[in-house]
């Protein structure tokens, strides 16, 4: 799971598969969990510009671990989502608790 | 042409197979030529539900899950059924944010996006005898490229 996750100082990015659903949220969630535990992480940002598909475990996931980081002050965000996802998120209410940016991907990086 | 189709589907309630669902019922509903936007709704709704026969019905155990879809004219039926643990109470099951499982990260939507992507959804349970899950989305309400 480690090729999904990059560490640049406090920042933990983790890069979302093409698609987001209980199969792939609960292997995510063990992976960030094992790096939220080692502590360090101040923002968590969740990378969609891979992403064209998330039900309701994606949203799962992401309160679970905004949860986790508001302990201890820490800041959610989502960034190149696209415009289903972006209605996943408005029709579940996660909008109001993390930052989402729809920003389109410029500098588009094979991984 | 009669446009009448019909597929079923079973598939052990692994979570493996929740993107195999998806998909193959999109497949399906893609004979009464949907929108892309339509696709999506179909994925999400089915993919809901499959989770929630793994996560709730079956739990701890593997068994199978059924699902049978349904072409009739412009209506695509998707009905989804476990022989699972059942729903003690449907309406506070269905109702937004529920769950039963907030430690396992459950958002408590699953219900709440199958009736938002699909035009019906009706829930038949009984403790210990396993859930029926029925959706149905009319396809195509704006004018269809092709015919």
């Amino acid at each position: 799971m480690e090729e999904y996750m990059k560490k640049r100082g406090t920042m933990l990015i983790i890069y979302i598969p093409r698609e987001l659903d209980h199969h792939f949220a609960e292997q995510i969630t063990r992976a960030i969990d094992q790096e939220l535990e080692r502590g360090a992480v101040r923002q968590l940002v969740f990378d969609f510009s891979n992403t064209d598909f998330m039900d309701s475990s994606g949203i799962g996931m992401i309160m679970g671990r905004k949860r986790l980081l508001s302990y201890s002050g820490g800041t959610v965000s989502a960034i190149h989502v696209n415009d289903r996802i972006l209605r996943i998120m408005q029709l579940s209410g996660i909008y109001k608790h993390i930052e989402i940016s729809q920003e389109p991907v410029w500098n588009y990086r094979k991984r | 042409m009669e446009n009448k189709n019909e597929m079923i589907l079973e598939v052990e309630s692994r979570s493996c197979n929740e993107g195999l669902v998806r998909i193959a019922v999109a497949a399906f509903s893609t004979q009464l030529n949907p929108t892309l936007e339509e696709v999506a709704d179909i994925k999400t709704a089915v993919s809901e539900a499959i989770t929630n026969c793994i996560v709730h019905a079956y739990d701890t155990s593997t068994e199978k899950i059924r699902v049978e879809c349904r072409n009739n004219k412009r209506e695509l039926t998707v009905v989804v059924k476990d022989t699972g643990k059942g729903i003690e109470d449907i309406e506070k099951a269905m109702e937004p944010l529920y769950t039963t499982r907030p430690e396992q990260d459950r958002s408590g939507m699953g219900f709440a996006f199958m009736e938002a992507f699909m035009d019906q959804v009706t829930v038949e349970s009984a403790p210990g005898k396993g859930t029926t899950v029925t959706m149905k989305k009319v396809i195509g309400r704006q004018n269809p490229v092709f015919e």
